[in-house]
């Protein structure tokens, strides 16, 4: 029997497949398996060519694979797209009545999906619930897993399309298991325990929200927007406010002043988006404001693909903003990573007080994952602020006094009894404007220098594979991390380790350093095509690696392909 | 009880004298000792200009942030601390140039914050370029053959955009302008104050002797209709031989933060966070 199979439902945007791509999950969660899913899709509401890809495994799985073992077409574009990325032994569903389609070919498996789904409902708009059937019905699940999760998924709906959708799951089901050839694509389940689903950006939305985010203001921009969806649905039942800005450079500036004011704050876009907000990140970075920004990086410049994904934004979020200032930028390549990532991404913000950025991208954003239910024990919330019982206290306030560590005591305003100033010109202890050297000299050496010592200390190390005499060793950021990893453990004639960066800034120099000093042969792998980490490595190291895979076509890196690569490397 | 020498900060103030903007400053001085609150619970937020540097001088709060970009700091503050009361000082070029499309985003959400313009018609920090609203012919180093853009009405804007309280004020007459001031602070939602402000300096036509002949008042005799959407345009519109000031347009209606509910709860900033309780959350992600 099969460890893992791949499943993938092609058509058109407006068919519903998002939610029907969900749905299986659950399914197929709920059922005892491991899964990750993944979606491709055009940056049109309607028409084009969609995709939702799902693989499922008896261990944990983290990255797409090159080719599917079932894939439904719901469209007949869907079968010219998805015809050469069949496994070998895999097939193609489709309605050759509705799609005409009269080509004879082995990989075919005919259903008349859209008569049934108009003979049951009454429209062809159940055929995806159909769909849902014939793949569980193909792939061993107990119907009553189906009904159960198809049940959940249309809660809400009237009781007649719930129950059409139902019967629509149903026939397709018991088609697939009436006509196609029996277990030949089940697989073991393990009875995974209990676990989340969720994709990266639903983690990030609550992680800041386990972190006491009480302002989140944006201005849509795939793929960061389901961010402030999540934020939104939330808000009520944390008192959070979410603001859809006129701009990112409103979005930006709200965020600060809402933290100025005390409220812990972040906003979410897009590169094109973050390019506007680069003169909001210089205003915290001088005046000490903290702020935590999402930068869910697509393929660029500027609007580039709007809905795939990439890591090209790299040099950019290292340099944005004019003038010296200290940040931290995190690159989290897990669900896991981005949920505890951003919690920390708060912790650093207040005890810096300095801006802090999340590196993402559709990949990790869109993709989703069964993982280990959150330890919220874990989350520890230290606000860095003067208290408001305190507060009553506070004499002779200096929003900017020197102190040996760079981070001056911060208080609100209407909490002390003072009055404080904050200012974006260069400015003195008290936050008045100053053209003063000596004053500009020290408050350079308390915003960058001093914090920025205090921050290395902190940096999230690097993780490590396998690494100890490997023939290879693989280094990413983001959300290379589970191909990368899953790589590793598949290589079957070498052995290859794998270092990844969860942070990317400030960069871990010693600890990097230590482990590329001795490895055979190292080998960078990034979506982007400047090779921006091995750059940052070789500036910060010294180090220049042996090579640089690099992808920039829009796709994250596929396991098989990536296999194929290190072999011959 | 709060007295104007309270008010005072030991900052060097860096304008030129005879400035406009000493008027607007004394008048805004008066205006807190009139309010009653203690500074600690006002916030000024600027943006950069001649005009933006104005927090300095008066001891309250102060978020001297980026050119044109005060309002929607100011919004949020607000939002996230509902107990402040949240001011804005600004120029024409800062507020009607660069933050003119958070000009009109912040007069659609209609947030509780005052906003005052120190409307000099000039660029006056960047040495005497044209603003929005400078009268066209004005010639400058940069517009030497004149201006020949037609004037941002930023009044008659806000008022078409549904702002609740819309006035004009002038520098010079200090006591009418604190009372337009506090006025536009009682006023629950964006108040604009647009300050007519003699730049001695680069605008040698706007001059205080200029306006001296021009500026009348419109409220002192009770007769005009300020909540008149049609009147106010008509009187916005004015400008010329004559040139009202008093409250053009007034109209209450609900603020933002009582649109989105925020009156109904403890104030953002209030809220304790160490111990948010997320696990309700993950049960639908299972
Ligand atoms: C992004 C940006 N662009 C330009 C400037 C330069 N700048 C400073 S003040 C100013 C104009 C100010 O004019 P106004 O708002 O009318 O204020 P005034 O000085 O006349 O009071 C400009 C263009 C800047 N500080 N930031
Ligand atoms: S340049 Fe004009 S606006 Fe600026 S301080 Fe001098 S007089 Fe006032």
């Amino acid at each position: 029997m099969a460890h893992e199979r791949t499943i993938k439902i092609a058509g058109e945007a407006g068919q519903g497949m998002q939610t029907i791509g969900l749905a299986l999950c659950k399914i197929f969660k709920d059922a005892g398996y491991y899964l990750y899913a993944n979606q491709d899709y055009m940056s049109r509401i309607r028409g084009g060519n969609n995709v939702f890809q799902l693989r499922i495994a008896d261990k944990p799985v983290y990255a797409p694979r090159k080719n599917a073992d079932i894939t439904i077409a719901l469209d007949r574009l869907s079968v010219d797209c998805h015809k050469d990325s069949v496994s070998p032994d895999g097939v193609i569903i489709l309605d050759r009545d509705r799609f005409a389609v009269t080509e004879e070919n082995i990989l075919f498996r005919h259903i008349p999906m859209y008569a049934m789904a108009k003979e049951i409902g009454g429209s062809e708009l159940f055929v995806n619930s159909l769909a849902c059937g014939v793949l569980t019905g193909m792939t061993g699940i107990e119907y009553h897993g189906v009904r159960e999760v198809l049940k959940r998924t249309f809660a809400g709906k009237k009781e007649e399309i719930v129950e059409k959708n139902l019967q629509a799951a149903e026939a397709g089901y018991i088609f697939a298991k009436t006509h196609f050839k029996q277990n030949h694509f089940t697989i073991k389940s393990v009875n995974a325990k209990e676990s989340l689903l969720m994709n990266g950006n639903e983690a990030i939305a609550l992680g800041a929200i386990a972190a006491g985010c009480k302002f989140y203001s944006a201005y849509p921009m795939t793929p960061s927007t389901s961010i402030m969806n999540v934020m939104a649905h939330y808000a009520k039942d944390f008192n959070i406010v979410v603001e859809q800005a006129e701009d990112e450079i409103a979005a930006i500036n709200m965020v600060i002043g809402a933290s100025f004011a005390g409220v812990r704050s972040m906003t979410g876009t897009s590169g094109g988006g973050f390019a506007l907000m680069t003169e909001g990140l210089s205003l915290a970075g001088m005046t000490e404001t903290p702020i935590v920004v999402v930068d869910a990086q697509r393929p660029a410049p500027a609007t580039g693909l709007p809905t795939r994904t990439e890591q090209g934004d790299l040099d950019f979020l290292l340099h944005a903003g004019h003038g010296d200032f200290v940040r931290a930028i995190f690159s989290p390549g897990t669900i896991e990573e981005a949920f505890y990532g951003t919690i920390k991404a708060f912790d650093l913000s207040e005890k810096f007080q300095i801006p802090v950025l999340i590196m993402t991208d559709q990949h990790l954003a869109d993709s989703y994952v069964n993982i280990d239910i959150f330890d919220l024990k874990r989350i520890k919330i230290q606000r860095h602020i003067i208290s408001k019982e305190d507060s009553g206290l506070v004499k002779d306030y200096k929003r900017y006094q020197f102190t040996e560590s760079g981070v001056s005591p911060r208080a609100l305003p209407s909490w002390i009894n003072e009055v404080f100033y904050a200012d974006s010109d260069e400015h003195t202890e008290e936050g008045h404007i100053t053209e003063s050297s000596h004053v500009r000299t020290m408050m350079v050496e308390k915003r960058f220098y001093k914090k920025a010592a205090g921050l290395s200390k902190e940096t999230e190390n690097p993780k490590t594979f396998n690494i100890q005499g490997a023939d290879c060793v693989l280094i990413g950021f983001g959300s290379t991390y589970g191909v990368l990893k899953e790589v590793c453990e598949l290589s079957a004639n070498r052995s290859v380790g794998h270092i990844h960066l969860p942070q990317v800034w400030p960069f871990p120099v010693a600890e990097v350093t230590g482990l590329l000093k001795n490895a055979k042969k190292t080998i960078v792998v990034e979506n982007n095509a400047g090779a921006q980490l091995s750059k940052l490595i070789r500036r910060e190291t010294g180090i220049k690696v042996d090579t640089s895979l690099l992808q920039y076509d829009g796709k994250p890196f596929n396991l098989d392909y990536l296999l194929e690569q290190i072999e011959k490397e | 009880m709060l007295e104007a020498k309270d008010l005072k900060s030991n900052d060097e103030i860096a304008w030129c004298p005879g400035c406009g903007n000493f008027g607007i400053l004394n008048a805004l001085k008066q205006a807190m000792v009139q309010l009653g609150r203690e500074p600690k619970d006002i916030l000024l937020v600027s943006g950069i200009g001649q005009a933006a540097k104005l927090p300095h001088y008066i001891k309250c709060n102060c978020f001297n942030g980026l050119h044109g970009r005060a309002l929607p700091v100011a919004t949020a503050a607000k939002l996230a601390n509902r107990q402040l009361t949240v001011l804005v000082t600004t120029g024409d070029g800062d507020c009607y140039g660069e933050g003119g499309n958070h000009f009109i985003h912040a007069v659609r959400r209609n947030p509780d914050i005052t906003v005052i313009v120190h409307d000099n018609q000039i660029y006056g920090l960047t040495k005497g370029q044209a603003s929005p609203t400078t009268d066209p012919g004005f010639v400058t180093k940069f517009q030497p053959s004149g201006v020949v853009l037609e004037p941002l009405h930023s009044l008659q804007m806000a008022i078409v955009l549904g702002a609740g309280f819309v006035a004009r004020g002038y520098s010079t007459e200090k006591d009418h302008l604190s009372w337009l001031i506090l006025e536009g602070i009682k006023h629950r939602g964006f108040s604009l104050i647009d300050v007519l402000q003699p730049c001695v300096t680069f605008n040698r036509k706007n001059t205080h002797e200029w306006y001296a002949e021009r500026v009348y008042k419109v409220n002192d005799d009770g007769s005009y209709p300020s909540g008149d959407k049609a009147a106010a345009l008509h009187k916005a519109a004015e400008w010329g031989d004559r040139i009202p000031i008093g409250i053009l347009y007034q109209m209450q209606k609900k603020s933002y933060e009582e649109n989105i509910g925020l009156y109904d709860r403890i104030p953002l900033v209030e809220e304790p966070i160490e111990n948010t309780d997320i696990s309700g959350i993950l049960k639908e992600f299972i």
